[in-house]
């Protein structure tokens, strides 16, 4: 194909980026300095480096989204390495990636059925003779589903890491004489790696701003910047003030690339 | 190449024939607003047999659409592109609506039945001679609790629920005028408050409710204290009534200290297409028989005082649901308060939803 065809190809791709990706952004950067009277101003990024109210809830959110990566790469790392061992792969990987398949919402309003005072978790706990346990709005319930939502996100992208991995390296360090635990530290993980990188990019930053969970799950008692983005768009009005929470968002995102993008350098190099 | 010409020509194709069909669409139900009624009114608020009987009646075809926050109605009247003939927002929503010219003065020749509703609900502070909107409903916000849980002897007031014996057990609405307004309502201020020392101090009292709250939701609570999932709620006064329709054991005060009085009115916005038809929903919404089965379904107090007469006496004598005169005394109706301010006020909530528990 000649490099004109190419351009040609590329024009629907372009014109989608331009009108829903720069464009956007483009707005919310204009936004970001337009005060509530409508003026152009500097406050509202001043206003939210300087209050600890919005300092605070940034940390948080990222404690709660580092929390929430750190568990879902517990779980899928281990079950996408041995997803990778099993006879019906495609089998398995549909049954994982199925839940994706049904609106997040209703995944949320299925959570409360189980977690509330009147829930099967609740019923069992009874059963056992623990006694029923306040699950709903609480941290660890709010972490729980936040995870269960993730975990695809992460299993896939190390899933197909895992399996691009050329076997005759597996079979040259195992003829080298390396145990099976040495193949995994020193062949299997580090190519893995680039798998690891985009399932973290995937699940990190939304896990910044899951308004709609902080609300049905945590009741409110889980705080994330999406809450703060939402507030300012639909209740006060203050366009301006919300799009600088986006704005930092979205630099949060492009250091979070930076970082795991600089590792990959090394990673060459070596 | 030729395919994907022809791709892309199929496609143009396709839109420009959806884009010229949705024109005649759009046109089609232009030309017919002369016989439809276009209302914009809040989600399960109205009891949908008085569509059936207002279609009936006056000939007209109802088309009716749902919102769930004012602010949510605002911004779609405000936007344009709706034909919205009439629409029913609470009072500080009607009092900017009024200033940004959002809705239409009333013709009150066209009006019959106004004598119908309590003297003491029109011509308020939001919109004076009701120049611009008719009462549908209105309301206060208050406490509901479980009396499996909780001695109704022990809760008569918002201080009430700063005890510490309720740790975790409140549910409250998700609302920053409604939550700061019990700081400044415990602390004897006005709900309207514009002054920030006033704010700061309903805000430190605030913090102490904090480790005593279970949750802030909005619709979910309805759910909530059905299923017994919390024994204390604040929330609205229907919203109280829809509950304890399906759960006896649930009860709804107004607490002492005073409490937020609203009102929902019908209005007319900017976007009408079809005032004749809106007028004649507004009379038939006045019309006391209407109004008292309207209000015997929905639950919410009916400001049609030849309605009540027709309502069951164990409504109507519920001080909780329609307060005595003594007790109207501290009810206090949100103003509009500025931007400026709502911005504080929703900065504190913000701050209040950050508290830990512990």
């Amino acid at each position: 194909m000649t490099s004109k065809q190419n351009r040609v190809l590329f024009f629907p791709y372009f014109i989608w980026i331009g009108l829903f990706v720069l464009i956007p952004i483009g707005l919310l950067v204009y936004q970001s300095f337009i005060g509530i009277d409508g003026a152009f101003t500097f406050d509202n990024i001043l206003t939210y480096f300087t209050s600890a109210t919005y300092l605070i809830m940034t940390l948080q959110s990222f404690i709660y989204a580092f929390i929430i990566t750190l568990i879902t790469f517990c779980i899928s790392y281990p079950t996408a390495y041995f997803l990778t061992q099993t006879k019906r792969k495609d089998l398995w990987m549909l049954l994982l990636i199925l839940p994706t398949w049904i609106n997040v919402l209703l995944k949320a309003y299925a959570f409360i059925g189980l977690l509330s005072q009147d829930g099967s978790i609740n019923g069992f706990f009874d059963w056992i003779g623990i006694g029923r346990q306040q699950l709903l709005f609480t941290n660890a319930s709010f972490l729980l589903v936040a995870t269960y939502i993730e975990i695809p996100f992460m299993l896939l992208p190390i899933y197909n890491a895992i399996e691009e991995i050329d076997s005759t390296l597996l079979h040259a360090s195992r003829d080298l004489g390396a145990s099976s635990w040495d193949t995994f530290k020193t062949v299997v993980f580090p190519l893995s790696l680039s798998g690891v990188r985009s399932g973290i990019q995937v699940v990190f930053i939304p896990s910044l701003s899951l308004f709609m969970l902080t609300r049905l799950i945590g009741g409110n008692r889980v705080v994330t910047l999406g809450t703060a983005i939402e507030q300012h768009f639909l209740v006060t009005q203050n366009w301006g003030m919300g799009s600088t929470i986006g704005i930092v968002l979205i630099l949060l995102m492009i250091i979070i690339m930076l970082l795991t993008s600089g590792r990959k350098k090394e990673a060459r190099k070596q | 190449m030729k395919k994907l010409i022809q791709l892309a020509a199929m496609i143009l194709g396709i839109t420009s024939i959806l884009y010229i069909s949705s024109l005649y669409v759009d046109r089609s139900e232009g030309s017919a607003s002369s016989d439809t009624l276009n209302i914009f009114n809040w989600g399960d608020y109205i009891d949908p047999d008085l569509l059936d009987q207002f279609e009936e009646e006056t000939g007209y075809r109802v088309v009716y659409e749902t919102f769930d926050s004012n602010e949510a109605m605002y911004t779609k009247v405000q936007q344009g592109g709706t034909a919205y003939d009439l629409a029913i927002p609470s009072e500080y929503m009607i009092d900017r609506m009024i200033q940004e010219e959002l809705v239409l003065p009333l013709d009150h020749s066209k009006i019959e039945g106004l004598e119908h509703i309590d003297p003491a609900f029109l011509d308020l502070a939001f919109d004076p001679d009701n120049q611009y909107s008719i009462p549908y409903f209105w309301g206060t916000l208050g406490i509901v609790y479980n009396d499996k849980m909780i001695d109704g002897e022990e809760i008569k007031s918002w201080s009430d629920l700063w005890k510490s014996k309720y740790r975790e057990d409140i549910m409250l609405i998700d609302g920053a005028r409604e939550i700061i307004g019990i700081g400044l309502q415990t602390k004897g201020y006005s709900l309207n408050s514009k002054n920030d020392e006033e704010l700061t101090e309903a805000f430190e009292l605030l913090k102490g409710l904090a480790p005593n709250v279970k949750a802030l939701v909005a619709d979910e609570i309805k759910m909530y204290m059905i299923q017994e999932e919390a024994s204390i709620a604040v929330t609205f006064s229907g919203e109280a009534a829809d509950m304890m329709w399906e759960n006896e054991s649930l009860h709804y005060i107004l607490p002492e200290e005073g409490s937020n009085l609203w009102f929902d009115n019908m209005v007319i916005p900017k976007t009408a297409q079809n005032k004749e038809a809106a007028y004649a929903f507004i009379n038939f919404m006045l019309d006391p028989e209407v109004a008292a089965q309207n209000a015997d379904y929905i639950g919410y107090s009916t400001p049609n005082q030849d309605a009540m007469a027709l309502l069951p006496e164990e409504t109507v004598n519920d001080v909780q649901f329609y307060p005595t005169d003594e007790m109207m005394k501290n009810l206090e109706v949100y103003e509009n308060i500025g931007f400026e301010y709502l911005g504080k006020y929703n900065d504190l909530f913000l701050e209040f939803k950050m508290l830990r528990r512990d």
